[in-house]
């Protein structure tokens, strides 16, 4: 019932915001979200003092009963994980599309808050066919807001970014079906429950699985993007409108490992022995490379676009080594991932909005011109490359040991990941904050305080998860053990 | 059965409007009775399959009713978008008549239990559609198209009456019972030959009137040149008629003979996709998108045939399409027809349309993400059913190709939205529409939705 509250708030919101007009649109949104917030947290509470009451957390009612589809969705450790982080990070990014006019807010708004519904209904999921219907529901939002309030030559690179989607997840979809035809085995019903499909996944020989596994796969690693299916990524970050990046990098691009972890791993333990590797190594092919075109770029929204294929590269690595270490650094490093690429967003933007460029050379000495944004600069950036204390740290730690006990080649070849991260992010600051300033017309007034309150949230959290990360591993971890344990 | 008969009654009653002087009230009558007529029918659905007329040639069992339904409330529909069609019209008693009489047909064609009885519903619903899609008199490209319907519709009919004789002189009989039986009592090979040769062409007579590849090609030039309201007549209630009939005849009466049109099937839905997908993507003007993109559902349509799962799920499958690519086409026929009154129908003519009309331009974009087959609208899920009963055959390389060329869908549907949103309008001021065809446009929209959440409510009619 709670999870289900958790669904239709956003999206009761979203069509109230459609209906008004300019301030009162971006107030009533900023409004839902806290509430939203605030509302998730009740339920995580919820969640540790009553673990076992599944009837509070979960909901479950018939939808196309002919077909065995229900509407089920319910809340594990991983789950509840990633809709904190979807309602954290929401209100954060309505309220730094604040310094904007955009033209119709209540649509921008409305989308936005859309964007969520669809996002919580894809983290809460228990139902094959409902997974997928708010899997592609979660792409509509963000089409729009892309194409409608982009940069430059949208409508061709958004496109791209829609196709490129849409076509690996119906892919999915022929993969999820294929599994559903084989449920109800001995019964004769078939369900798209998840426990079915689980059932009926593991029932199937290696090379029924290997081609059920690549399917969906296929799907995830367009969303994340694993290499080389990366390729709309990096144009697509460039020219969607901050709070576009924001969500396609913060939560969207989530959704992809989060499938992996809970409707791949589970679903095909045969397929995953013997192409895993492949995928391990797609993923790790992904971060170096991403890292070396990161080094050279010069557009600081690009570059953070190819750290985040970086990042996420190693993300995915952890899960398919699927091992304890690796499968919860992997929980743990997509919400410190969220969090800290929101945040650089951010900055890029911050950035271009007082200065006019976003070219690293041609900034310089912003340091003496507002010590406080250079401060927030740094904390965010070091939680970024992992520094011990942030919340970067605890996530790579475990990720890099949950890959080296998979393979140790792979983890050092993956580990530079690390060195490569620290190397483009420092050098991208020394560039934009210290040294002389590249012409004496240059300013950089004070932060607004939108844009500040924003920064400072997410440099506590950095802060805060990285000194005292054991909430999320009290959560992440039995969940991630059930799941493993699963597999055997 | 009280539905056909109160289409029929309709139709000579508008023919007498112009000798009794009652021409301005017949269009508001016309839509009443074609609520009456749904309503009609709606209230046979519980004492359907007694019913079996005129010496046993035609029934309206539950799969007729639904289909009806289907095309009735289609034809409701189409009428008030097509309002100022008519109003504008020295002609308008006829066409209204001739447009009737082309529902009458389609009716008989998702009741027939005899050969003759398809007969007469196709050509009824033919004749009147070959004068109707030249009904712009000085326009050469209308006059085109009616020309080339009628030619390429005789040759079909050709073809239907030449398999109907060749299975009659195997069988003996036009009755789709005893044509089923007599398949049912003959074990394969012992049939003649000729019997095979009259189910394949009625199979291509049947293709034709679906425009399905290789049999498409009058479609595009049809469809273009005809007055655009005709042509969303011959997109919706012509098609689910057509595919109404098809599955009657397939399954129903040569299910029994599945090895003599298994293979050519498959390929036809092979080529229709491909053919159809390529060369949507390839054109300049929306009315020949929307041909091409006619035939790649047809295409979805036939698979539901060629997976012959004889339950429930087959007919469910099928209505759910031909309902949500009817309303879908409704919606967005009507907004085309707005926009294209000046007589540029390429693209360009969407221009900017989500600055000079808003909710209309949303209302397509619906549409379209409909017809492109995107949750949670009800394209996706008709596609869905249909994927549904295609996994368990033995063609999954059929899904595979129908996956790939749906995303190449994606690309000429979402032309137009980027159009609307996208691209600078030529005019600023608003497209007029009329308040009775928004409402249409809306409502179709909200249907379209509604579906999309609640789709069980047409999927599981047949639970029965």
């Amino acid at each position: 019932m709670l999870t289900g509250l958790l669904i239709v708030i956003p999206l009761v919101a979203s069509l109230l915001v459609f209906l008004l007009k300019g301030k009162a649109a971006r107030s009533l949104a900023l409004g839902a979200a806290l509430a939203e917030l605030a509302f998730s947290i009740g339920v995580y509470f919820h969640f540790i003092n009553h673990p076992g009451d599944t009837h509070a957390l979960s909901l479950n009612c018939s939808w196309i009963k002919s077909m065995g589809i229900h509407f089920a969705v319910g809340l594990d450790g991983i789950g509840l994980l990633l809709v904190l982080l979807t309602t954290f990070l929401v209100p954060l990014i309505i309220l730094s599309a604040f310094r904007y006019d955009y033209d119709k807010p209540n649509a921008f708004y409305g989308l936005i808050l859309l964007m969520q519904m669809a996002l919580i209904g894809v983290f809460t999921a228990n139902d094959g066919f409902l997974f997928y219907v708010f899997w592609e529901l979660a792409l509509i939002p963000i089409y729009f807001i892309c194409l409608l309030w982009g940069g430059e030559n949208r409508a061709k690179i958004t496109f791209k970014f829609f196709v490129y989607t849409l076509f690996g997840s119906l892919f999915m979809l022929i993969g999820l079906i294929y599994l559903y035809n084989h449920t109800g085995f001995g019964s004769g019903i078939k369900s798209w429950a998840i426990n079915d499909l689980y059932t009926a996944g593991r029932s199937l020989t290696v090379d029924q699985q290997s081609a059920v596994f690549w399917m969906i796969f296929l799907a995830f690693a367009i969303k994340m993007p694993v290499f080389p299916l990366h390729t709309w990524q990096p144009d697509t970050y460039v020219v969607a409108p901050t709070q576009g990046t924001m969500l396609l990098s913060g939560i969207m691009l989530k959704m992809g490992t989060f499938g992996v972890i809970k409707w791949l791993l589970p679903v095909v333990p045969l397929a995953l022995e013997k192409w895993g590797g492949t995928a391990i190594l797609l993923s790790s092919i992904g971060i170096v490379y991403a890292s070396c075109i990161a080094i050279v770029q010069k557009d600081y929204k690009r570059l953070i676009a190819y750290s985040s294929i970086a990042h996420v590269g190693l993300i995915s690595a952890g899960i398919l080594s699927a091992n304890q270490q690796g499968v919860q650094g992997a929980v743990i490093q997509m919400l410190s991932h969220g969090v800290n690429v929101v945040g650089l967003f951010l900055i890029a933007d911050i950035l271009f909005r007082h200065t006019g460029t976003r070219n690293i050379d041609s900034l310089g000495g912003i340091r003496n011109m507002n010590g406080q944004f250079s401060v927030l600069f740094l904390i965010i950036l070091l939680g970024s490359v992992a520094l011990p204390l942030t919340n970067g740290f605890i996530g790579e730690f475990l990720l890099i040991n949950g890959v080296y006990q998979y393979s140790a080649g792979i983890a050092a070849f993956g580990g530079l990941s690390v060195i490569l991260g620290a190397v483009y992010m420092l050098r991208s600051y020394q560039k934009i904050m210290l040294g002389e300033k590249p012409n004496n017309a240059m300013e950089f007034g004070s932060l607004a305080s939108s844009d500040k309150i924003v920064l400072i949230t997410i440099c506590v959290v950095i802060i805060a998860f990285g000194v005292y990360p054991k909430p999320l591993n009290d959560l992440a971890e039995p969940a991630v053990k059930a799941l493993l344990s699963n597999l055997k | 059965m009280k539905g056909l008969l109160i289409i029929s009654g309709l139709g000579i009653l508008a023919m007498l409007a112009e000798i009794f002087k009652f021409k301005k009230i017949i269009f508001p009558l016309v839509l009443l009775g074609v609520l009456g007529a749904y309503v009609a029918n709606f209230m046979e659905w519980n004492t359907p399959l007694s019913i079996s007329s005129f010496d046993n040639m035609i029934a309206f069992d539950k799969v007729a009713l639904a289909f009806s339904g289907v095309i009735l409330a289609t034809i409701f529909f189409w009428f008030i978008m097509a309002n100022d069609y008519f109003e504008n019209n020295s002609n308008m008693i006829d066409h209204i008549t001739l447009v009737l009489f082309a529902v009458v047909g389609a009716l008989m064609l998702t009741a027939f239990k005899n050969m003759t009885t398809l007969f007469l519903g196709i050509e009824i619903m033919s004749i009147p559609l070959y004068v109707l899609a030249a009904s712009k008199k000085k326009d050469i490209n209308s006059n085109e198209a009616g020309f080339k319907y009628l030619i390429m519709g005789s040759f079909a009919s050709a073809f239907l009456l030449f398999g109907i004789a060749l299975i009659y002189g195997a069988t003996g009989s036009f009755d789709l019972m005893q044509i089923r039986a007599f398949i049912s009592a003959h074990s394969a090979g012992t049939m003649p030959l000729f019997f095979y040769a009259g189910v394949v062409m009625l199979l291509i007579a049947m293709l034709f009137k679906v425009s399905a590849a290789p049999f498409h090609f009058w479609a595009p030039d049809v469809y273009q040149g005809s007055p655009t309201v005709i042509t969303a007549l011959m997109s919706t209630v012509v098609k689910t008629a057509a595919f109404a009939a098809i599955l009657r005849l397939f399954l129903v009466g040569f299910g029994g003979v599945t090895e003599v049109w298994t293979m050519i099937l498959v390929s036809v839905i092979a080529l229709s996709l491909v053919i159809a997908n390529f060369s949507a993507a390839a054109q300049s003007n929306v009315k020949r998108m929307l041909a091409y993109s006619s035939i790649s559902h047809a295409a979805f349509m036939l698979m539901v045939v060629l997976a012959n799962l004889r339950s429930n799920a087959t007919l469910g499958a099928l209505l759910y399409y031909s309902l949500a690519y009817s309303i879908g086409s409704i919606a967005a026929f009507g907004v085309l027809y707005n926009v294209t009154k000046k007589g540029d129908e390429s693209f360009e003519a969407f221009n900017g349309l989500a600055k000079r009309n808003p909710l209309i331009a949303a209302c397509m974009t619906v549409a379209m993400l409909s017809l492109a087959g995107i949750p949670i609208t009800a394209g996706f899920f008709a596609k869905y059913f249909v994927l549904i009963t295609m996994i368990g055959t033995a063609y999954k390389w059929l899904i595979i190709l129908a996956i790939l060329t749906s995303a190449i869908g994606v690309y000429y549907y979402f032309k137009v939205i980027i159009a609307m949103y996208f691209k600078p309008p030529v005019e600023t001021e608003e497209v007029p529409v009329e308040l009775s065809q928004k409402m249409v446009i809306i409502l179709t929209t909200i249907i379209t939705l509604a579906l999309g959440v609640v789709p069980g409510f047409v999927a599981e009619m047949f639970s029965f």
